[in-house]
């Protein structure tokens, strides 16, 4: 077994970093732990606030996203003097889903820093939002002094034990000397295998003393070896099945866009000519706009997908995890598929689906190796006709594509609003969603050309992430055109992080689908509760409370307000014109608009309606 | 459902049992039973894990501890091909009348008597959780007044050590 060591990890960065940063190869954008400068520091004396800051400069770092406190404190010293560019956010929420939207953005290691107690907790829902969507997030948390540990000193929180079962891994700092290896190790195992967030917590009196600065530090990692290379006989066996099946479809998920795959993917697909089904995740790791791309599966997937998936012979699943909200009810999933499952991480194969073939591996790498073995098969004349399953699929395509009907009551539809914004904004910006309703019509209405061009909170489902990792999607991708679309029910829980925008110039631009309600929550009131409205009429329609063009003014943004499809237009392109502060729109819509097509929670998606009361017809003789 | 014996190695660092254990309740398992201790590399620690258990959860158990990066290795062992004991201590009721009949029990499973009070004796046992069980069943109606059991340590049989490996030496 090879031992990471700081010159592999410093290599692998190297090249990672260089290719994230090269325009146009965002493809490649597989970043190991940020780059270490080529000329390394000599062995010093310093704090350990002053080894914490130089092994930030020393990774690579080139920001933070933080806000200081009580025990933090030490480090902020030194971070005023560093190189590393410290974003002072509102919220240690905003911090931790900055560095989240950073990192998605950018391929690169998303880093936050927080204070003991208070500011760790305020950490822990984008911890565990990073770690349900594996990214890669370092999060750097001040501890009270060792001997106060343990005594519920002012401001203790164990946040090592909390975060347990929401990172990676964790680090209690016990000693000065650890710092620089610490820090390696969190980055390195943050960024490496199925990537995810890493917090380090480091007592105040250890950033105070005095310690040894040293670089680089030698990984001490013996329980760590990530399976990168699948196994040939594994992929064998997949490549014949390929060959083989009459309804296959490839089934993408977010580790196809995490290992810089889709170039492979889309060799892959053309090669077999296989239907490619995008997970919630993995929008934009084959393009929208391809003949093959069938859509998204699962709970408001097309209907083509849902069905593909559901009627296949043979799913191909590529760093995917058979999320609930993709197979519906797992027992009546896919009922006659044989599965070949490929992911970075073994635990998830089989955890939700049987494998029957099982392949361990980074999915750049099984795709690869994929490519060649299917091209071996067909060099030997072995490949089936999938024909008659393209005909099956292209006529769902045609009777059930994705659309929206206009809202009945002349109010503007929230559908038409996002479709609008993606066709004048196009494919090259990047689009940050809440979680709700506009979240779903943002993933259906929009058209993924490339990858990390579409972020969002998918299996955590964190309202409130749109704001804050748009935020930090625009630092690492400052020439890129940052959309946030959000509803007004997220927007309301994180929107004081546009003060940091407008005062760290951060021009992101946002675009509230405001509908006055909680609308996915009310949605489903609509259809499983008898339309009995608990609790989910938010007063932003009915009494304007708040005014978002008011609020925005008072954060220093721009806001501006439409309220009917003849101005839509004219105020995105506003918005696109205003380049020097952030911008809000305030998208006055209809509050009955729902999400469809729908597979209503914990039933089969064969269950699938197409619209309210209409369920498809599949003509099974066909199959 | 089926008794299942996990050896797990781990890095001897602090906190690695509550990553481990914290594993099990998350995912749902009970924890029969659990004895951690150094091996013959004081930076490796051993803990062993007796769970009730489906195969299927279990391996998904297992995979997700081999996640932890403190873990080494995980073994599974085999009833039948690995050497599992328990020590029990227990304080058995034993006037002058019953004292004689308490010792037979005690030797009959091959037992010892570690203490001694005017009514009650202090018995150490070490075996199979069977074994244990059935000395308890013989002991019980001398009444017991204090019993501890420890978690259950097992080893392969054989000249082959599951500590041997690049990862380990590494350690």
């Amino acid at each position: 077994m090879t031992r990471p060591t700081p010159e592999t990890l410093a290599h692998s960065a190297r090249r990672a970093r260089t290719a994230a940063e090269a325009p146009g190869d965002a493809d490649h954008a597989r970043a190991a732990a940020p780059a270490v400068p080529a000329t390394r520091p000599a062995p010093a004396q310093v704090s350990g606030a002053g080894s914490l800051v130089r092994s930030l400069e020393a990774l690579g770092v080139d920001v933070v996203f933080g806000i200081p406190g009580g025990a933090i404190l030490p480090a902020y010293d030194p971070l005023y003097d560093s190189t590393v560019r410290h974003i002072l956010v509102r919220h240690e929420q905003g911090a931790g889903h900055a560095a989240t939207g950073y990192a998605q953005a950018t391929g690169r290691v998303g880093v936050c820093i927080a204070t003991s107690g208070p500011g760790a907790t305020n950490l822990v829902t984008p911890i565990a939002d990073a770690y349900m969507d594996s990214v890669p997030l370092v999060a750097i948390t001040g501890q009270v002094a060792r001997p106060s540990i343990g005594t519920d000193a002012f401001q203790e929180a164990d946040i090592q034990g909390i975060t347990l079962p929401i990172t990676k891994h964790n680090f209690l700092v016990q000693d000065g000397g650890e710092i620089p290896r610490v820090l390696a190790e969190a980055f390195h195992l943050a960024s490496t295998g199925r990537p995810g967030p890493v917090l380090v917590d480091i007592p105040k009196d250890v950033l105070q003393a005095s310690t040894t600065f040293a670089w680089p530090p030698v990984l001490d990692l013996p329980g760590y070896r990530p399976t990168l290379h699948p196994h040939g006989k594994q992929i064998r066996e997949a490549a014949r099945l390929i060959s083989g099946a009459r309804r296959p479809v490839l089934y993408v998920g977010g580790g196809v866009l995490k290992a810089g795959a889709t170039e492979g993917l889309r060799k892959l697909a053309e090669l077999t000519g296989i239907p490619v089904i995008t997970t919630l995740m993995a929008l934009g790791a084959f393009p929208d706009s391809h003949r093959q791309h069938l859509g998204m599966p699962g709970m408001h997937g097309t209907v083509a997908a849902v069905y593909g998936l559901q009627k296949a012979d043979l799913i191909v699943a590529l760093g995917a995890r058979f999320d609930d909200r993709v197979t519906g009810k797992l027992d009546s999933f896919a009922p006659d598929a044989i599965v070949v499952h490929a992911d970075i991480d073994p635990a998830e194969i089989g955890k939700n689906r049987h494998a029957d073939v099982p392949i361990v591996g980074d999915a750049r790498h099984v795709i690869d190796e994929l490519l060649a073995a299917v091209t071996a098969e067909r060099a030997a004349g072995r490949t089936t006709d999938i024909s008659d399953w393209w005909t099956q699929l292209d006529d769902l395509r045609e009777r059930y594509p994705l659309g929206y009907e206009e809202p009945s009551d002349g109010t503007l539809s929230p559908q038409y609003v996002i479709k609008r914004l993606g066709e004048i904004v196009g494919p090259d910006a990047i689009y940050v969603a809440g979680v709700g309703q506009h979240q779903m019509w943002a993933s259906q209405f929009i058209s993924y050309e490339k990858p990390q061009t579409w972020l969002n909170s998918g299996g955590l489902g964190t309202m409130g992430y749109a704001v804050p990792a748009a935020m930090g999607a625009k630092v690492g991708k400052p020439d890129t055109v940052v959309w946030a679309i959000d509803g007004d029910g997220c927007f309301q829980m994180t929107n004081q992080e546009l003060a940091t925008c407008a005062l760290e110039g951060i021009p992101v631009k946002i675009a509230v689908i405001n509908n006055g309600n909680l609308g996915m929550v009310r949605q489903w009131q609509t259809l499983f509760y008898n339309e009995r409205y608990s609790n989910t009429e938010l007063g932003t329609h009915k009494h304007r409370i708040p005014d978002f063009v008011k609020l925005a003014e008072a954060l220093g943004c721009v806001g501006l307000r439409c309220e009917n499809a003849e101005d839509v237009d004219k105020t995105i392109e506003a918005a696109m014109s205003i380049n020097d502060a952030p911008v809000v729109i305030d998208f006055v819509v209809g509050k009955d608009a729902m999400v469809w097509p729908m597979v209503p929670a914990g039933t089969s998606n064969d269950e699938i309606m197409f619209a309210r009361g209409v369920r498809p017809t599949f003509d099974e003789d066909d199959i | 459902m089926t008794i299942h014996t996990l050896s797990v190695l781990v890095e001897n660092k602090p906190g690695v049992l509550a990553r481990v254990s914290g594993l099990f309740s998350r995912r749902g398992f009970n924890i029969d039973s659990l004895a951690v201790g150094e091996t013959e590399n004081p930076d490796v620690s051993r803990i062993t894990i007796v769970v009730n258990a489906e195969s299927s959860p279990l391996e998904q158990v297992t995979k997700q501890l081999n996640k932890l990066v403190n873990v080494l290795k995980i073994v599974e062992l085999d009833p039948t091909t690995s050497v599992a004991r328990e020590l029990l201590l227990v304080k058995v009721r034993a006037d002058r009348n019953a004292r004689g009949q308490v010792l037979e029990s005690v030797n009959l499973f091959r037992a010892r008597v570690v203490d001694v009070a005017a009514d009650t004796l202090t018995v150490e046992a070490t075996g199979t959780p069977d074994k244990l069980d059935a000395l308890l069943r013989d002991l019980e109606p001398f009444g017991i007044k204090e019993m501890v059991q420890s978690g259950l340590v097992a080893i392969g049989r054989g000249s082959r050590a599951i500590t041997a490996g690049p990862a380990l030496r590494a350690a």
